[in-house]
């Protein structure tokens, strides 16, 4: 058992504490938006914030996650409206088939917390999230885009 | 399986229901004897025909039988039948029809099947005609109602106008007398010209985004059920062998589990509460596996039976021939020759594979993202032994396809399990250490490519002899031509919708066909994929041999085939082929035909210490006949490149012991924005015919790198991946 903090709210999950953040917030939760791609913490579609920071759920346990603060896509709007990213996201018309989508907004969204005006320099070394469909020309416009809104 | 299917049902109504979140769709059916019938949509809202139903608010939902996994199809095929319904764009909803209904209704929507760059061009015609017919029925309706001739009435954005008087109504208030008229005939169904297009031909935004941005978007991985269970899964690694033991007392005490189940006789899965649950008892489950003769079976061992294949004097079967090439090769003044080869491929889906089943004697139904919904239908009927009337398949979006999703071995599992537990909703999701272990591979081929010239530097004879694995022959068997697999040669076909687009005095082009046991699949692109690096590097390197330019010396070979010819030309130009490229960066070129479409892409690289490769540029161009959604096919180019590169950096599947040695991730890696450039598309869209988008591309992506390669170093490199050769990205 474990109290964990989503999207600001305390939620009491009943899974053992070594039990991937990933699972417990897709199966114990219920919010599905939080993707698995590999389960190794390579591809990135699982990525949340936790205490504002982008870490693959799949790599977190549990139990290193009770006491955080942790936001997943259904919590990156606030206030009834879209986060600035996923507006630029849906200006940009990025995503294809989406599954990779949710990690790659959420790393984008912390990347712009760190770096407000972020360089291709900067976006090639912080968005490592791995897009089968190739949508990497729109998501660095999309970054763009929501950087200067 | 994969045949298409058309069960006898009884003419009677019923209703089938949708239990599912996501993109399901209820129908009331009421099919009756005899004359028209108005058909209902779950709200009540009147189907004006299969693929228009209007409520009465105006909102237009269009049918899309095809699936959407990314490539855009969902809102192409919904612009397609929007520009003949003209309808208001923005007032269009989108929902799939399940296999069922669509087998209830004599197969009202065609074929549902999502693959080879075909979703758009080999419906397109019968759903504009859908749209076309809905618009003359609402018309007309007005008019009726009017009583005035319809020949006074027009219809633009919903709203039907009737021009002599400034009357106007909507088809949401038409919409109940339309759904009673007969449809026309079909030859009074007359398409626009594709240059009046207003709504297709535009890149206008998908209709499946903000789901996507929000974390709304349902995936098959997604379904939850009241009561659903979740399963995970392990086949036998070794293809071909099968399940000896398993020691299920083992986990028996473990958290969460509640069954577990030999599926077939190859593979076991462990049913639990959560997925992590029965993952985790699965791996702790000793499994013994009869590995028989297939566990011998190495990449080496397979080169060495494909090299073998590569002797004139092994059988092969003639794909393409003019002329005598042994012959002029034979007698030639000077002879060029390489040995290239291909390595086996895994999807990697974003997705791993998963269907969700349940099933009762009664009733098995399946949720489930699929590229052939009529064949995942087909495979939960055989797999639950019931009749067509008593299954159902509820597609959801696919968070990937790339061909993987066209196969149905996930939704027999799914189901074979879901049978154990009768009456329990069971969700099988694959781990992608079994989504990698458990393919249908793009298969391995090598090539040996002969070239001849006369005293002049004319080539006058080109012998490409392929030696590998044929997909057809273990997918689609009723596809060969006496033994013959004519998808081998895709882009070296003599004619047809991959066709070579070289002219040579002496051609040869044949396939010694060598099935390994790995189990091979369509993967985007197909054969093109190979096929395009073997003619267009090889190409490279006849020009070089004789002191040639690379587009130059295609141009003289390709004065019979304007359309190859002309995306050549235009990815030439926009590159700048010809003009000095920016210091240290060099150029590669490569065109092919492939899926109806003809394409080509250049490259402009620069290579440090001789292995380290940064791609600065990308030029496309395409030919697809026609572009419905230029922003979408612009997507689908980048994508093929950020597919194709991938594979050629990163991928390749080995066979060790007779499994495949990639497991995740890790070792079988993709591409990151770091590595791609901005790709520049120049679409050159002729008119005339309709080609594929989703994958002809893909072909030109790793022969334009390679060639550039060659540019920059001076080095031919003729196998894939560059891993192997410690080449990466810079």
């Amino acid at each position: 058992m474990a109290n964990l903090t989503i999207n600001g709210k305390t939620i009491n999950v009943d899974v053992d504490n070594d039990t991937p953040l990933l699972w417990a917030i897709r199966e114990n939760v219920g919010l599905t938006g939080t993707k698995y791609g590999c389960g190794i913490a390579q591809c990135g579609a699982c990525t949340v914030h936790i205490d504002g920071v982008a870490m693959r759920s799949c790599g977190v346990t549990v139990s290193e996650a009770v006491g955080k603060q942790i936001t997943t896509i259904e919590g990156l709007a606030t206030g009834g409206a879209l986060h600035k990213v996923q507006q630029a996201w849906i200006a940009n018309d990025v995503p294809q088939c989406g599954y990779c989508q949710s990690g790659m907004i959420m790393a984008v969204a912390a990347l712009l917390k760190e770096k407000p005006k972020p360089t291709d320099k900067d976006i090639d070394e912080a968005i490592t999230n791995i897009c089968r469909c190739g949508t990497f020309q729109q998501v660095r416009a999309a970054i763009h885009e929501a950087a200067s809104a | 399986m994969n045949k298409h299917i058309m069960p006898k049902l009884d003419r009677r109504a019923f209703v089938i229901g949708t239990a599912a979140a996501g993109a399901g769709l209820a129908i009331g059916l009421d099919i009756p004897f005899g004359g028209p019938q108005v058909v209902r949509a779950a709200d009540g809202s009147p189907e004006v025909n299969v693929w228009v139903v209007i409520r009465p608010d105006n909102t237009t939902v269009i049918r899309v039988a095809r699936s959407e996994m990314g490539q855009g199809t969902l809102t192409g095929l919904a612009q397609l039948v929007a520009e003949e319904l003209e309808c208001d764009w923005s007032k269009v909803v989108t929902e799939y029809p399940t296999p069922g209904q669509s087998v209830a209704r004599k197969r009202a929507w065609g074929d549902f099947s999502t693959g080879g760059s075909r979703g758009i061009r080999t419906s397109q015609e019968y759903v504009r005609k859908g749209g076309a017919t809905a618009r003359i029925m609402l018309v007309q309706a007005a008019a009726n109602e009017w009583k005035v001739p319809v020949t006074e009435c027009t219809a633009a954005n919903s709203v039907i106008t009737h021009t002599p008087s400034g009357k106007t109504t909507t088809y949401g208030a038409v919409v109940e007398a339309a759904a009673k008229l007969t449809p026309p005939a079909d030859a009074d169904v007359k398409l626009k010209d594709p240059k009046d297009w207003k709504i297709a031909g535009k890149g206008v935004k998908r209709l499946d985004t903000v789901d996507k941005t929000t974390g709304a978007m349902i995936y098959g991985a997604d379904v939850k059920l009241p009561g659903m269970l979740n399963a995970a899964i392990k086949d036998a690694p070794v293809f071909g062998s099968k399940l000896k033991s398993y020691d299920e007392a083992k986990i028996a005490g473990m958290k969460g589990v509640k069954k577990v189940v030999k599926v077939g006789d190859s593979a076991v899965a462990v049913v639990a509460d959560t997925w992590w649950h029965a993952k985790t008892a699965l791996d702790a489950m000793t499994i013994v596996w009869d590995e028989g003769e297939n566990a011998k079976v190495s990449s080496e061992s397979i080169a060495k039976w494909l090299a073998e294949g590569l002797d004139n004097n092994q059988p092969a079967f003639i794909g393409n021939q003019n002329g005598d090439a042994k012959a002029a090769i034979g007698s030639a003044v000077k002879k060029v020759e390489a040995v290239y080869n291909y390595p086996y491929q895994n999807h990697a889906t974003m997705e791993p594979l998963n269907a969700t089943a349940v099933y009762t004697a009664d009733k098995c139904e399946v949720w489930c993202g699929t590229q052939n919904g009529e064949a995942a239908f087909a495979a939960a009927m055989e797999a639950s032994g019931l009749p067509a009337e008593k299954c159902e398949v509820h597609k959801l979006i696919l968070g990937g396809g790339f061909g993987r999703r066209g196969m149905t071995d996930y939704v027999r599992q799914a189901v074979l399990i879901a049978k154990e537990m009768p009456g329990t909703p069971v969700k099988l999701l694959w781990s992608r250490e079994e989504d990698m272990a458990q393919g249908k591979f793009h298969p391995v081929t090598q090539c040996k490519l002969t070239g001849a010239f006369d005293a002049d530097n004319n080539l006058t004879a080109l012998h490409v002899r392929l030696s590998g694995q044929s997909i057809l022959y273990t997918v689609r068997p009723a596809a060969l031509v006496n033994g013959m697999d004519p998808a081998a040669f895709q882009g070296l076909s003599p004619s047809g919708d991959a066709a070579i687009g070289y002219a040579v005095p002496n051609l040869l082009v044949e396939h010694s066909m060598r099935n390994p046991h790995v189990p091979p699949g369509f993967w985007r692109g197909v054969n093109v994929n190979q096929n395009a690096i073997y003619m267009e590097c090889f190409m490279d390197e006849l020009a070089h041999s004789v002191g040639q330019d690379p587009v130059e010396f295609r141009r003289k070979l390709m004065s019979k085939h304007p359309k190859h010819l002309a995306v050549l030309n235009a990815v030439a130009e926009k590159i700048g082929w010809g003009k000095p490229a920016p210091q240290g960066v060099y150029r590669g070129i490569a065109q092919v035909m492939g899926y109806g479409s003809y394409v080509a892409g250049a490259a402009e690289i620069s290579v440090t210490e001789g292995s380290k490769i940064k791609v600065h540029r990308i030029v496309a161009s395409t030919d697809p006949g026609y572009v419905v959604n230029p922003a979408q096919v612009e997507r689908q180019i980048a994508g093929s490149f950020v597919y194709g590169l991938s594979a050629l950096f990163y991928g390749g599947c080995t066979v060790k012991d007779g499994k495949m040695e990639q497991t995740n991730f890790d070792t079988y890696n993709s591409m990151r924005i770091a590595e791609m450039p901005k790709v520049e598309c120049v679409m050159v869209p002729s008119g005339g015919f309709w080609g594929g988008v989703g994958e002809p591309t893909i072909g030109v992506a790793a022969p334009a790198v390679l060639n550039a390669y060659f540019a920059a170093t001076g080095k031919r490199i003729r196998s894939v991946p560059l891993r192997d050769q410690n080449i990466t990205f810079a």
